[in-house]
């Protein structure tokens, strides 16, 4: 450490700790004041936000100090394990990369926590049970606690401790409303979903961690960083595994190709944690950690081609149903997909500057995207329940005569002039996403095309399609909600949301739109920042001709979406109802957008290879291995049966034959002898007398004669 | 003066006619009447011997002796009087309740 600067190196465990006060805050007086109705609820929230803010001005305040420094910056804080070779201790990694997610998900968080005021005072009472307010905010807190663990750590024990955290955050939350969803169960086996899947995905990060122990002897990144050439050239292969098993860690945090499927599910969780958890922050964990690991990644081409062509694959993959959904937050889903596909590529390709600078853009509009969502289903959520208590306009309702979906496309349209701020923050985030100049995403995206065209093309290629698709979805879903016509009485009595909802909207709008300027071509503020904490993180010009095709790209696909949703929605408007198709792309490719609509059966096929037969080996376990061998046969027949054979052979001749015999055998001769000698007491004084004297006679006679 | 066995012989004839009674007879006054005997036997021996080394020491213990022999004969009596009351019978055959 330079010494001269001011630093604030020694508030670092802070970034911790704001958190977890606040969480702590909250369980230990949340459940009185909450009791005290509006304002309890407020106060509440305003301590979760205001612990997460806190924790944003430290990360601030360490990203200030880092401009006084050549490099990073560890701050040892405790000892965790100390045994034989193994020291693991708890210490805080302070450099460029781990202060950018400091801030994003402190930033990022403490906004959505604000919104979440907003957003889940409608939300629990709508679910009926007011009293969840609170734990929500204590998970919310719990996850950034556990989150900041997993950033700040400087070694991998401790990264892992963090991943776990956050995985059973996200269980919790995608869990928050456990007896909702289909058939009062859906939405806790959404969560166990996400859980399980994860699950495997540690596996492979343990594997991996498994491996570089055996390696290196030590968890600690600037350690392994200097061990890695050297063990790059001895033991290729072991560091190859490593890298390929921290890749299925990848999977599943970040949700790739093949261990995605939980993600769309978890939507079943509040829409905040939609945007904080599965959009802005635990899913880029994945991102973050092969960017931590660069130094092990660029050593292994192998391992790289893997996880960029994974990133790549799930980019385009996910894009493209995601032009098949119905459901608003589902399309965010797999853009989320989407768009960590492009990242997990871009750092798998070794552009970590191009890969953290979309992660950093994507958190700021996609979390804003998620929020307007959120804000989209309340507004209708409300006009929803306008009608219901309208009894004139109930009358209307009941000729549609179907459930109710709040999500639903379908059941939007027209909300542009009912929600209008809503609506201009979504156009924002979805231009930004689109890759529309000059918002962020733009800028974000621009790059990684750039750096793939030149370090891997294959992947160019990929991601240029997902790009494509990404700005026609997104075309699609603003004009399916916010434009046309409303297409049902709730759509038609929507309307926009408080301010506590629609501020960070606007903080985030704002971010989405100027956030590109973090990483202006020849300015590369972003580029030198991160280059602080190691030269690998370097990026490549600006491309002209990259930008203008991709951009042409994105404008085709809102024209083309512009097109059929709006154009060709109108002309079939004038079609009969029945003949009419809920969406106008299945005219022309019906049975490929059924398979998009239908997330190409990926659910149902693995179903059908890994958890049927799962399901059916379970069974068999259970009832044939377990059941009726273990339990039936080896339990009740062999033990408890031989057992009992054994206690009936002690029982009957051993205790009964030859214990009980010796004690009555006794009892018997005692009582024969006392037959006999009885016949001595005749009862004649005389015969005592003459037994007396033939006594004396004979002690006299001994003493006499003796 | 008569030698001292002639006292001796006397005292043991005495003592097992005392002591045939008691194993003898039924009637329990005259198994008492035969303790008495044999008492009064042992008696004769110690006056005997007493005479004969001419010491006093015996002639003391035949007063121990009688005093003790009319001690007995008090509770003795007492005891046959109350058997009686029982059983309306002193013959110690009919006294067998011990019989095995």
């Amino acid at each position: 450490m330079e010494s001269g600067a001011v630093n604030y190196f020694y508030m670092t465990p802070l970034v911790v700790f704001f958190p977890v006060i606040g969480l702590l805050f909250n369980i230990i007086f949340g459940g009185l004041i909450v009791k005290k109705g509006r304002a309890g609820e407020i106060a509440v929230g305003t301590v979760a936000s205001l612990a997460s803010a806190l924790s944003f001005g430290v990360a601030v305040l360490l990203g200030i100090s880092l401009t006084g420094q050549r490099g990073p910056v560890t701050v040892p804080y405790l000892d965790w394990i100390n045994i034989g070779t193994l020291n693991v201790h708890w210490g805080f990694q302070v450099d460029t990369l781990s202060v950018t997610m400091m801030l994003v998900v402190a930033g990022v968080g403490t906004l959505i926590h604000i919104y979440a005021i907003g957003y889940m005072y409608e939300d629990v009472r709508l679910n009926g049970d007011p009293a969840r307010f609170r734990r929500f905010f204590v998970f919310l807190n719990l996850f950034i606690v556990m989150m900041m663990i997993l950033v700040s750590s400087d070694n991998y024990l401790m990264l892992f401790v963090g991943w776990e955290g956050v995985g059973l955050c996200s269980y919790l939350l995608i869990g928050f409303w456990y007896e909702k969803g289909k058939e009062g169960i859906g939405n806790a086996l959404a969560a166990k979903k996400a859980f399980i899947a994860n699950r495997i995905g540690d596996f492979g990060f343990l594997i991996a961690m498994f491996l570089m122990f055996g390696m290196f002897g030590t968890f600690i990144y600037k350690e392994i960083n200097a061990m890695a050439p050297a063990a790059a050239v001895t033991t290729p292969i072991l560091i190859t595994a490593m890298a390929l098993f921290m890749l299925l860690g990848v999977m599943g945090k970040s949700a790739q190709l093949p261990l995605y499927v939980w993600l769309p599910d978890a939507m079943a969780g509040p829409t905040p944690v939609s945007a904080l958890i599965h959009a802005a922050t635990m899913v880029t964990a994945g991102v973050y950690l092969v960017a931590r690991s660069y130094a092990v990644y660029s050593l292994v081409p192998v391992a790289q081609n893997w996880v960029a062509l994974v990133g790549g694959l799930s980019a385009l993959f996910a894009a493209t149903i995601a032009v098949g959904q119905f459901d608003i937050k589902k399309v965010l889903a797999y853009s989320t997909i989407s768009q960590l596909g492009f990242m997990v590529a871009a750092v798998g390709m070794g552009a970590y500057v191009a890969g953290m600078f979309l992660l950093v853009t994507h958190a700021f509009f996609k979390a804003l995207l998620f929020l307007s969502a959120g804000s989209v289903i309340q507004g209708v959520e409300y006009g929803h329940h306008h009608v219901e208590n309208d009894p004139r306009l109930k009358k209307q309702l009941k000729k549609l005569g179907h459930d109710f979906d709040p999500q639903d496309m379908r059941n939007m349209g027209g909300l542009r002039t009912r929600m209008k701020l809503t609506f201009w923050v979504y156009l924002i985030g979805a231009l930004a996403l689109a890759g529309i100049f000059p918002l962020a995403g733009f800028w974000a995206k621009d790059e990684i095309l750039t750096e793939s065209l030149v370090l891997k093309p294959y992947i160019f290629w990929l991601l240029f399609v997902a790009a494509f698709f990404t700005a026609f979805y997104m075309g699609r879903q603003v004009l399916l909600v916010f434009f046309g016509e409303p297409r049902s009485p709730a759509a038609e009595h929507a309307r926009d949301n408080p301010p506590v909802m629609t501020v960070p909207l606007v903080v985030l709008a704002i971010l989405s739109a100027v956030g590109g300027g973090l990483n202006l071509p020849a300015i590369d503020t972003f580029t030198k920042w991160l280059e602080q904490t190691n030269e690998k993180f370097s990026s490549l010009g600006f491309n002209l001709v990259v930008a203008g095709a991709s951009t042409g790209l994105a404008l085709l696909g809102l024209s083309l979406a512009w097109y059929l949703y709006w154009k060709r929605y109108q002309e079939m408007q004038s079609l009969p109802a029945a003949k009419r198709p809920d969406d106008p792309l299945r005219a022309y490719i019906g049975p490929v957008f059924t398979g998009m609509e239908n997330k190409w059966w990926v659910d149902e096929l693995y179903r059908a290879i890994i958890l049927n037969p799962y399901v059916i080996l379970s069974r068999f376990l259970a009832d044939q291995v377990d059941g009726r061998f273990w339990h039936d046969w080896f339990h009740d027949v062999v033990i408890a049966g031989g057992y009992r054979a054994l206690t009936r052979f002690l029982a009957v001749p051993i205790d009964l034959g030859v214990i009980d015999r010796i004690a009555n055998g006794l009892a018997d001769v005692t009582k024969a002898l006392a037959g006999r000698l009885r016949r001595i007491q005749s009862g004649f004084v005389r015969n005592y007398a003459l037994a007396v004297f033939i006594g004396v006679v004979i002690i006299i006679g001994y003493l006499v004669l003796r | 003066m008569l030698p001292v066995y002639y006292y001796v012989g006397l005292s043991a004839i005495l003592f097992t006619l005392g002591a045939l009674g008691v194993l003898i007879r039924r009637n329990a006054i005259v198994i008492f009447m035969s303790i008495e005997l044999m008492l009064n036997s042992a008696n004769l021996a110690f006056v005997a011997y007493a005479r004969y080394y001419q010491s006093l020491r015996g002639q003391i213990f035949v007063f121990f002796v009688m005093t003790v022999a009319a001690a007995e004969v008090a509770v003795g009596l007492a005891l046959i009087v109350a058997i009686f009351r029982t059983k309306h019978s002193i013959d110690v055959d009919q006294m067998s309740n011990l019989k095995g």
